[in-house]
């Protein structure tokens, strides 16, 4: 046993390392935006090569309000855990629960949009070049969204049944870097999207 | 009293139910098991994917041969390929980089041990899924019963018109489960590397090891993502009747080519740069001297990894591009040459000058860094866009990844398996069945890769399931299919080494090869928990700072 317990050096006086939920977070965050570029890339290279109609200049309209939705859920996420990591559950409660709606108005406003493209344009996914890049790279945020609010709901239920407290600030600070993800990648689809690309 | 203890022990093992012991590992979340798990489903694949290459050499071993249907001889090319690099390497890599990171860092597990074990049963389930299309792959057309559309899928081949039936679909999902599975296993190996080191393991302390992993793992993050991409762009087309590769409604089977291979070339250095940590371990510890130039093995790797993101376009070459995107493709393909270059002289300055103990896993890197260099070598040549248009599609491109993945690093695997074998089973491999294996292998993998990269240069296309008699191809074809079953005999040595020595090897010892890094100071096989106490450490080296402490290696950190 003597040989196991015996030091290999002297102990360093300060020793810490970054928290391995951020650290795991960030990692995913890259793989995720690597998959999100290839989307972008191929809805930039396919942009006005569609053979057929409806073109983007044609059906689209900008959603400023629900973008506005979207932005604005990851100030109040941010606020969340700040009022969580001083103990104010009922700050933290309010606030997580206005993230929800506003990431729920937003998955909200995506399905009227694909109504009323689907239903009084007719563009769906095999219309043309197009629908395919447009529902897939959209689509795929949503579902992002849509991941991002399961989450969020379970730690809101376990808020309410009193199970998270400041001891978990840590955590819930992983789960808020993903969502501040989903926004900014919005970011970058509402300007190609919606912007670039008409 | 220690032994009666110990007596005790192994009685109750040998009492407990088999179905307790399996379920014992199937439910496990610790990476040594883990890692041992990767590494047996992988050999397994070894063999399926060894036995599908078999196929295809006995059917080209004489011209006109009829051992299989071109339709059979598809479905083996497209099999042992994905098979190989996916549910070969890639787990095996990942088995390695379970069992060694936290051991080499001093931590008792990886920062998400069920990230792990989830990672793990999405790789095998991947495969599985693979190799269930032989049996469910016909779907409503009865065409087709195995993926037979190349390990690189070209649009518009795996488009519905062409790939009827669901064999194309199980190979898309086969390779998203599994890709997932390694993102999840590459978000570990980083966050267990950066946030679980023992104190005192500083970056710059770290074995060569877990620098060559993070990079490694960094880069799967980056370059399986868009195969990902890619291959859910390829399923919405197969399902939902979208257009990303379908040239007929304007898409572009280009764009599939770059996607595939923006994951595909780095996935070269996935493979690869594993296969450098093992040799920056071994070569060190058989030449009784510390790595040369270690600041600069790193900075080396970090390049090879940031450069092979921009290479990918030279698998393209005779698509037709401008002849700005081939030059830009041609000088980063070989600015890569430079790291790895360095990297080779670091090794060759690690040996000379060394005692060098000529055992197995020594032998095993003398032959990885002779071929290693071949492999480089050729690939400057078919870096070089217009002797590309020449060779490209040939089997001088068949000869040349062979020798990188099976010169390089298939033998830096033989070598890593001979240097952790005592460490994971707690017995040596038999030197002398090595010996057989190493010298089997050598001669049967030069009878068949040398000699492949001439009837290449004779224009013999890849992919073919037949050929002319007459073409000067002929004899060539025998001696490297002659040479297939060479190695194959060698891989049974080494199976047979496996299991002969797991029962009857000679008894390991904790330190068998007097090293340096922190795995050897634990028990063989080491306790669940690793580390009684977490160590401290104060160099690079620190066994050998126990070992000698009027001279450590910390006095010079």
């Amino acid at each position: 046993m003597s040989a196991i317990t015996t030091p290999f050096g002297q102990k360093p006086a300060a020793w810490s390392l970054p928290y391995r939920g951020k650290v795991g977070m960030a990692s995913l965050i890259f793989a995720e935006s690597a998959i999100f570029t290839i989307f972008v890339v191929a809805y930039l290279f396919y942009l006005g090569k569609s053979l057929t109609g409806p073109t983007p200049r044609e059906v689209l309209e900008t959603p400023i309000f629900f973008t506005i939705c979207l932005l604005s859920s990851s100030l109040t996420i941010h606020f969340a855990s700040r009022f969580l990591e001083r103990g104010k559950r009922g700050e933290f409660l309010g606030l997580w629960f206005l993230t929800i709606v506003l990431g729920g108005l937003f998955l909200f406003g995506t399905g009227r949009e694909w109504h009323r493209l689907i239903y009084q344009h007719g563009l769906t996914i095999s219309t043309n070049l197009f629908g395919t890049t447009y529902y897939s790279l959209v689509g795929l945020h949503a579902t992002h969204v849509t991941v991002g609010l399961l989450m969020l709901t379970m730690v809101f239920i376990f808020g309410l049944a009193g199970r998270v407290g400041p001891e978990q600030s840590a955590r819930l600070d992983v789960l808020s870097m993903y969502w501040h993800f989903v926004d900014a990648v919005w970011v970058v689809v509402f300007t190609v999207v919606y912007i670039l690309g008409r | 009293m220690s032994s009666d203890a110990m007596a005790i022990q192994t009685a109750e093992a040998a009492d407990r139910p088999w179905v307790e012991t399996l379920h014992e590992w199937v439910t496990t979340v610790d990476h040594k098991r883990l890692g041992i798990l990767y590494v047996l489903y992988a050999l397994f694949f070894l063999v399926v994917a060894g036995i599908e290459a078999t196929i295809m050499r006995i059917q080209l071993m004489r011209p006109h041969n009829d051992f299989v249907s071109p339709q059979v001889f598809n479905r083996m090319f497209t099999m042992h390929g994905t098979t190989m690099i996916f549910f070969v390497v890639m787990p095996i890599l990942f088995g390695f980089a379970n069992y060694l990171v936290p051991l080499m860092i001093g931590a008792r597990d990886m920062a998400f041990p069920r990230l792990n074990a989830f990672s793990f049963w999405l790789t095998a389930f991947g495969g599985i899924l693979l190799y269930f299309s032989f049996v469910g792959g016909f779907g409503l057309y009865g065409a087709g019963n195995a993926p037979d559309v190349g390990w690189w899928a070209y649009a518009p081949l795996t488009s519905r018109a062409f790939s009827p039936g669901h064999s194309t679909d199980y190979w898309t999902i086969a390779l998203l489960v599994s890709g997932f599975g390694s993102i999840g296993t590459s978000i570990n190996i980083i966050a267990t590397i950066l946030c679980m080191r023992c104190p005192g393991m500083k970056l710059s302390r770290m074995p060569l090891l877990a620098w060559l992993y993070l990079t490694m793992a960094g880069l799967v993050i980056l370059s399986i993502s868009p195969l990902t991409a890619a291959q859910m762009m390829l399923a919405i087309d197969r399902y939902l009747g979208a257009h990303f590769f379908d040239t007929q409604a304007g898409g572009s089977a280009a764009l599939w080519m770059h996607f595939f291979w923006i994951f595909g070339h780095p996935e070269v250095y996935v493979l690869v740069i594993p296969a450098f940590a093992f040799v920056s371990e071994i070569i060190p510890v058989f030449s009784r001297k510390p790595i040369f130039g270690y600041p600069v093995m790193v900075g080396a790797t970090l390049c090879i990894g940031f450069v092979s993101m921009s290479v990918w376009a030279h698998h393209m070459f005779t698509i037709g591009m401008s002849s700005y995107t081939n030059s830009f493709f041609v000088l980063t393909t070989m600015v890569i040459a430079v790291p790895t270059g360095i990297k080779i002289f670091n090794w060759l300055g690690t040996m000379w000058g060394g005692k060098i103990r000529f055992e197995t896993p020594m032998l095993f890197c003398i032959g990885f860094l002779f071929q290693f260099l071949i492999a480089g070598l050729t690939g400057i040549m078919l870096g070089a866009a217009p002797f590309n248009w020449q060779l490209s599609g040939s089997y001088f491109v068949i000869a040349h990844f062979h020798y990188v993945i099976v010169g390089g690093i298939l033998f830096a695997l033989f070598a890593a398996f001979y240097y952790w074998f005592p460490k994971v089973t707690g017995r040596m491999l038999n030197e002398s069945l090595g010996k057989l294996h190493f010298w089997l292998f050598l001669i049967g993998f030069h009878m068949t890769f040398d000699v492949m990269h001439v009837p290449g240069i004779l224009g013999m296309p890849r992919r073919i399931y037949t050929y002319e008699p007459g073409r000067g191809w002929d004899t060539l074809n025998l001696i490297i299919t002659i040479g297939t079953f060479i190695q194959g005999i060698a891989i049974l040595v080494f199976v047979a080494n496996l299991v002969f020595s797991y029962f009857r090897g000679q008894k390991a010892g904790n330190d068998p090869w007097d090293a340096w890094t922190l795995e050897w100071s634990v028990s063989s096989p080491p306790r669940e928990y690793n580390f009684a106490s977490i160590p401290t450490v104060a160099s690079r080296r620190p066994l050998w700072d126990r070992k000698h402490p009027e001279d450590p290696d910390s006095l010079y950190d």
